[in-house]
């Protein structure tokens, strides 16, 4: 009978199936190895880097390319950017690899990555390290005079992600529009109920969203200090004034806090359409950019809060099983010279903060620094006021849950 | 041995089609019930489950999707019928489908985006009418588009599916005895609506109920248009199954798997509600027929023309929004129109837009004609041998099951393989949603064409290899080659096939559109959607042109048989 051999033909498909599904089983673990810089350069020409990004600015990915040409010229990399919408997807990517058992060849080389995504891949061993200390352009780093670099919100970096980048919450508004804007969580809540749909942030889990409510968090909390070790049985008591908080504002906010823009630019476009009166950013020279782009009103300004804003810095990092990693380390390493640092902070090409301490550096390679022009909506560095450092994760997750459940879906 | 191969061709197919899916399917089942030892699962349990149950708003995100999915799929089915009962024998029947064909082409994101451009508190019909009527210097605070109830989210799927309906209906009226049915009826003295309504659409209905299933399972499982279109606090199942996908805590993976499964349940809980529907329809229906009304009350004309038309014009609206957006220099609310018009977002983006398109044009060309080559050695096979009808109506698993079902699973077999990011390893993915559709647009025209052509050339002599070639083929061209650039627009549109099966090396049009939806750019997205649209656009404009040529040359004019 032909149709019970096909039966059964079925069924060793089926089973031939199964087997390929328990190299699930097979947990392989990174072994730390250590990185040697002139093999490196030599094992890395020709090397194809295949770097995973956040593809979602022009700017950026503008900035990407210039990178790629650096190094294809000074190294003999080749780097091809992965443009993704979210790195989680990445992480994702890489843990299926591992579950298929590839712990070699993998298709990603470099990740630009932190935060959230950086703990759940060091404490699933998906990541390739410790490397960063390694890579000579560190020296350039002095972290006596910056500590956050070696905590990426809060969790100890151990060397397995190299810093490339800095973010700072700022506040953009038109003056146009609006003369003096809110200062603090306090004098937000009085405006937004005064101007009832005025005012929005983008829903958690967007990093914005999520930033917003640590930034006011932070304003609220009696001691700050409890938030850099992991929540615990104080969960509730210390956060209890942010629920407050939010219950005042939440009937307040734009449309009456019944949808929630999805992401900063979206919120940005709020801004010009004249929706809101207040848009938030994780980029102090977000606003000189839109404006630049024609996505803004040229009347917009940035600001601050008195108490300072909410900081962190953003990283690359290699994963376990990478297939270019001495590629990979040399494209890490190039990011943090000060030629390519400086390109990334001029507000002209994209004008994200540097890592390096100036102390550090040469006069020449200052003197790159102090050239550039600062965006027309970009406050000095002395305006930006004060760096508030991430809470641990633990924190960003509960309360994550906690607004779901009280406000989301 | 031709011969041979065709008899063993369906098997061919469907191991090659259902390889993907079972492993996929493994992969994610694993998973719901706690098994993925990559992430310390080694015990089955129903933990990933009773975290889904827990989950805030589950439930109501599982009915959002159910009540969205059946009413986007019933308004679409009632506007087509409704569309054809007065118009199906109107010389503009055939201009409406020149019309539609591009919109059925447009892919979902970018059509969705072009909808929120025009309904939008700061859409083009605010900005039209402010400040000058409504007197509004700023949008107002009111929820339209994205909206809390999915009101849009049906809104675009109607818009979305009345075309690809209309398309199947009309191909597979084509070989109905339409105008004789309703001239019988008509000859007993019943209307020319109601002839149709009576006689032909039971027929029809029948013929196209496997597109309808197709339609409701997208309807309901749909994740970029329901991103898109509804409120982030009220998402429909498979934007929260996305959500879960994209959680930095990767214990959520099983959540998301448990919700792929649920998924599943709720399309099929769907398929059922609609299947009860049509039994109940069909005795009230029943009755109504031997009632021996012969006309229909006044005014149904206008209840069937009037939202379609509506439906027709916003869809239209959206796509100039698109297109206006791809040239606006600065376009502020409230200016109607943009105050600064550019070419920049065309000349200065381009390089940038050059690859993706040559990528989606590769990808959409090779998976098409793999696809029409695949569906028509089952359908011949089927036709020959008078079998298999059965089994190839598992592929048509990909349209009832949800993409991200098996599309996780999928992309763990493909890393075994060594596949992923490969262009092979793409198409194939891609391959899994091009062949149903185009196997569902083929297959009624096939099944349906009247064997005697076949039996004729048969006692002329004709070989069954001369009979495809020679008769069955040319007859079917037009149907096979809707069904193609159907199976085009399908791959021009497909997001997460490519994200998985591409390793995200694949830039194709669509994921280049999603990924810069997170930026928000709305003049690069109207470029982007713009160029989406064109491309499927292009595949129908030939799928109008080919027969006409090819007819024109065969028989010379007029004598083509429509």
């Amino acid at each position: 009978m032909r149709h019970s051999r096909t039966v059964r033909h079925w069924i060793v498909l089926c089973l031939w199936l199964i087997g390929t599904a328990i190299p699930f089983g097979q947990v392989a673990s990174a072994e730390d190895q250590a990185l040697d810089w002139d093999r490196a350069l030599e094992k890395a020409r020709g090397q194809t880097v295949y770097w995973n990004a956040w593809g979602g600015d022009d700017s950026i990915n503008a900035y990407v390319d210039w990178v790629g040409q650096r190094v294809k010229e000074d190294y003999g990399v080749t780097l091809v950017h992965v443009k993704v919408g979210d790195i989680s997807e990445t992480v994702r990517r890489i843990l299926a690899e591992k579950a298929a058992g590839r712990d070699s060849g993998g298709s990603v080389d470099l990740m630009w990555i932190n935060g959230e995504n950086f703990k759940a891949m060091k404490d699933n061993g998906l990541l390739f390290g410790p490397f960063a200390d390694a890579l000579p352009n560190r020296e350039l780093i002095d972290t006596q005079e910056n500590p956050a670099i070696l905590r990426d919100f809060t969790v100890p970096t151990d060397g397995y992600e190299s810093p490339w980048g800095g973010a700072k919450l700022i506040f953009v508004y038109d003056t146009a529009r609006l003369a003096n804007p809110p200062r603090d969580a306090g004098a937000l809540l009085a405006y937004a109920t005064a101007n009832p749909g005025r005012v929005t942030y983008p829903a958690p889990p967007n990093f914005l969203g999520t930033t917003f409510l640590k930034q006011v968090l932070y304003e609220l909390v009696e001691d700050p200090s409890e938030l850099l070790s992991p929540a615990g049985q104080n969960f509730d008591a210390v956060t209890a004034p942010l629920w407050d908080y939010l219950s005042a504002l939440h009937p307040t906010l734009w449309r009456e806090g019944r949808d929630y823009p999805a992401t900063e630019d979206d919120l940005i476009g709020l801004l010009d359409d004249g929706s809101v009166d207040i848009a938030l950013a994780f980029n102090p020279a977000k606003a000189s950019n839109a404006i630049e782009q024609d996505r803004l009103v040229d009347t917009a300004r940035t600001y601050v809060p008195d108490a300072g804003s909410i900081g962190n810095t953003h990283y690359v990092a290699i994963p376990f099983n990478a297939s270019a990693k001495e590629g990979a380390a040399i494209v890490a390493n190039f990011l943090l010279s000060p030629e390519a640092q400086a390109r990334k902070q001029d507000p002209r090409i994209w004008g994200d903060p540097t890592v390096l301490s100036m102390s550090r550096l040469d006069d020449t390679a200052r003197a790159l620094f102090d050239d550039l022009p600062r965006g027309v909506a970009t406050l000095s560095p002395e305006e930006l006021g004060r760096t508030l450092p991430e809470p641990h994760p633990t924190w960003m997750t509960r309360i994550e849950e906690v607004w779901l459940r009280r406000y989301g879906a | 041995m031709a011969l041979n191969f065709l008899r063993y061709g369906p098997w061919l197919v469907l191991t090659l089609f259902l390889v993907p899916l079972v492993a996929g399917g493994i992969g994610t089942l694993l998973p719901a019930f706690g098994y993925l030892p990559a992430l310390g699962g080694v015990n089955f349990s129903l933990d990933p489950w009773r975290a889904l149950a827990a989950y805030p708003g589950v439930w109501d995100a599982v009915f959002r999707s159910l009540a969205t999915g059946l009413a986007a799929a019933f308004l679409s089915f009632a506007l087509v019928m409704g569309g054809l009962t007065f118009f199906h024998d109107s010389r503009w029947m055939g201009r409406l489908r020149a019309v539609l064909a591009p919109i059925l082409a447009v892919p979902h994101a970018a059509l969705a985006v072009g909808l929120v451009f025009v309904l939008s508190p700061s859409g083009w019909l605010v900005r039209m009418a402010s400040p000058g009527f409504t007197g509004w210097d700023r949008p107002p605070d009111v929820a339209l588009a994205p909206d809390p109830h999915g009101v849009s989210l049906v809104l675009a799927l109607v818009i979305k599916e009345i075309p690809y309906l209309l398309l199947v209906s009309l191909a597979a009226l084509e070989r109905l005895p339409t105008a004789r049915s309703v001239d019988i009826g008509r000859s007993l003295g019943y209307s020319g609506p109601v002839s149709w309504l009576k006689l032909v659409m039971p027929q029809l209905a029948g013929r196209i109920r496997l597109p309808v299933y197709a339609v409701i399972a997208f309807s309901v499982s749909t994740v970029d248009m329901a991103i898109i279109l509804t409120a982030t606090p009220t998402p429909t199942l498979g934007v929260l199954i996305l959500r879960w996908m994209r959680e930095a805590d990767l214990s959520f993976q099983f959540v998301a798997a448990a919700g792929a499964v649920l998924q599943v349940g709720v399309v099929l809980a769907a398929v059922l509600i609609w299947r009860i529907g049509e039994v109940v329809s069909r005795f009230l229906l029943k009755a109504w027929l031997q009632r021996g009304g012969r006309n229909l009350f006044p005014g149904a004309i206008i209840l069937a023309a009037v939202p379609t038309g509506i439906v027709s014009l916003l869809g239209g609206l959206g796509l100039v929004g698109l297109l206006i957006w791809s040239f606006a220099g600065r376009w502020r609310f409230p200016d109607a129109v943009p105050g600064r018009w550019s070419l920049e977002n065309w000349v200065d983006r381009f390089d940038m837009i050059a690859d993706p398109l040559a990528a989606t044009l590769s990808l959409a060309t090779a998976s098409t004609v793999a696809a029409a080559i695949l569906a028509i050695v089952g359908l011949e096979a089927e036709t020959r041998f008078g079998r298999g009808q059965r089994t190839m109506a598992l592929i048509l698993l990909p349209l009832i099951l949800p993409e991200v079902a098996f599309l996780f699973g999928f992309q763990v077999f493909l890393v075994g393989l060594h596949a992923d990011g490969s262009w092979g390893g793409v198409i194939w993915a891609h391959l899994l949603f091009v062949l149903p559709y185009t196997y569902l647009t083929l297959a009624g025209p096939y099944r349906g064409l009247d064997p005697r052509y076949a039996r004729a050339a048969a006692c002329l002599g004709a070989s069954p290899a001369r009979v495809f070639w020679s008769v069955r083929l040319p007859l079917l061209l037009r149907p096979l080659l809707i069904a193609m650039a159907v199976g085009f627009a399908v791959s021009v549109g497909s997001y997460l096939p490519t994200v998985f099966a591409g390793a995200g090396r694949v830039t194709t049009l669509t994921t280049e559109a999603v990924t810069l939806s997170s930026g928000g750019d709305r003049r690069l997205i109207g470029v982007v959607g713009v160029l989406q649209a064109g491309l499927p656009f292009l595949a129908f404009a030939l799928a109008w042109a080919i027969p006409r040529l090819v007819r024109w040359r065969r028989f010379g004019v007029g004598l083509g048989h429509d």
